[in-house]
């Protein structure tokens, strides 16, 4: 039992202080990556897919070391891996955990799925009103249009 | 409404629709009335649409404001790459109220919110023209002495006019019956039909305009497209079937009214221009009461009670 659980400490090591994202949907591991940029930052990254999950089968995990991220990060995360769970460590401990969670409203980090949106063609934070959290749908402020899950793109 | 913008139907409760249509029905009676004698009104047309543009205009000089403005973009600075923000917080500076129509879906719920005056929408883009509803609802319930438990038609294209979609969506309001006519691909959006499920209304879909046409109180006609079609041959076989002719309105109900939002192609012969039930030309009068209506009421010089 302590043999197995160390071992599996090991595929993913664990990290002194940072964030760990757990939880996030294989598919999706190389997207949250992409969207939080951690392919350009200098803090330690560690991160490993299609691991065994008890709870979803596989999934993915991400560690970073010394960074917490911002609200308008996580509400990034939620939106391409709704499944995540957020833990924050300090000195090897946690501090905090929390699954994410997709907010009602989406300032700032979408970008309009409608060519003809006035956002896509002046200086404007976009914002969206999250219509299905499940099968996930936003509709525009501005041009009352409804972007899909597989539409968003972010700014 | 004092100083409210009007940029969705939506932004409008049931209450202060009905206030707007009733004072529409009082500037019918008088239309002439200087009770905007100190107002300027600014008409902002970054696309042009003349009809829609005197519509306003004539409203707005009924009453005694003064208007400014432009027709088109072109000659303006908005040609030179000014941000809709400088061009709306520069003419904000010389008038109480901005009518807008802009090219761009949401340019006017964005202008709204820079605007130091309220804006009209007067159409932005693919998505809303709310006082054509007005206007819409206004002439529905002038011909058929009420909004309430009608059969309504919409024939045509309703996959992108977003006249029918503002007006079904607002007619949700008024247990209307939907029957929708039109070829297999324009039909209504299912984001539209949402709306009539979400009141539990009944809607029944149609391909045949002769199947209708004696079932309904308003015929809604608009205009198909042909930028909608690939093949010109499919557009050419689509038009031709859904022309309205004095034929298919001869079993057509007492109080049936035709209505469309012009221009007109040719989805309903000239033979019915004279026909009584045809309500179109007065449908686009009624355009400058209810815009003199709504210009009052944002102006302040209607309180609502
Ligand atoms: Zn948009």
């Amino acid at each position: 039992m302590a043999k197995q659980s160390i071992r599996k400490e090991l595929k993913v090591s664990a990290i002194e202080n940072g964030t760990v994202i757990d939880h996030i949907p294989p598919k999706s591991l190389f997207q949250v990556i992409r969207i939080l940029n951690l392919d350009q930052i200098d803090h330690q990254v560690l991160f490993g897919t299609n691991l065994d999950s008890q709870k979803y089968g596989k999934k993915g995990i991400i560690k970073v070391g010394n960074k917490y991220f911002e609200s308008e990060e996580i509400n990034k995360i939620a939106l391409v891996a709704p499944t995540a769970t957020l833990i924050v460590i300090k000195d090897y401990t946690v501090v905090y955990k929390s699954k994410v969670e997709i907010p009602d409203r989406i300032n700032r980090i979408v970008k309009c799925f409608n060519p003809n949106c006035i956002t896509n063609h002046q200086d404007i934070p976009t914002l969206f009103y999250v219509l299905d959290k499940e099968d996930l749908k936003l509709r525009c402020h501005y041009c009352e249009k409804t972007t899909k899950k597989d539409d968003i793109r972010f700014v | 409404m004092k100083n409210r913008s009007l940029i969705s139907i939506s932004d409008f409760s049931r209450e202060e629709i009905l206030f707007i249509l009733d004072e529409a029905e009082k500037f019918e009676k008088r239309p002439n009335q200087k009770i905007l004698e100190h107002f300027v009104v600014s008409t902002l047309f970054f696309e042009p649409s003349t009809r829609t543009r005197l519509s306003f205009e004539s409203a707005a000089n009924r009453l005694g404001a003064r208007v400014i403005g432009f027709s088109d973009a072109a000659s303006t600075s908005v040609k030179k790459g000014e941000s809709l923000k400088d061009t709306i917080l520069t003419v904000s500076n010389y008038c109480d109220v901005i009518v807008m129509r802009h090219p761009q879906e949401g340019s006017a719920r964005y202008a709204s919110e820079v605007s130091p005056v309220p804006v009209i929408n007067a159409g932005d883009g693919s998505n809303q023209h709310p006082t054509q509803c007005l206007l819409d609802l206004y002439s529905i319930r002038k011909t058929q002495k009420t909004l309430e438990n009608l059969n309504i038609a919409f024939v045509g294209d309703l996959k992108y006019g977003r006249t029918v979609h503002s007006l079904v969506i607002a007619l949700t309001q008024y247990n209307t019956t939907f029957h929708l006519v039109s070829p297999p691909e324009l039909k209504l959006p299912s984001a539209v039909k949402l709306y009539i499920k979400e009141r539990n209304l009944e809607y029944f879909q149609y391909t045949d305009l002769a199947e209708v046409a004696g079932k309904v109180d308003i015929l809604y006609m608009t205009r198909i497209q042909q930028e909608r079609f690939a093949d010109p041959l499919e557009f050419e076989r689509v038009r031709n079937s859904y022309v309205l002719t004095n034929a298919l309105l001869d079993h057509s109900r007492k109080n049936l009214r035709i209505l469309h939002p012009l221009p007109r192609v040719s989805e309903i012969h000239t033979d019915v221009d004279d026909n009584p039930k045809a309500y179109y030309y007065r449908q686009m009068q009624n355009g400058v009461y209810v815009r003199q209506a709504i210009l009052s009421a944002i102006l302040g010089a209607i309180p609502m009670k």
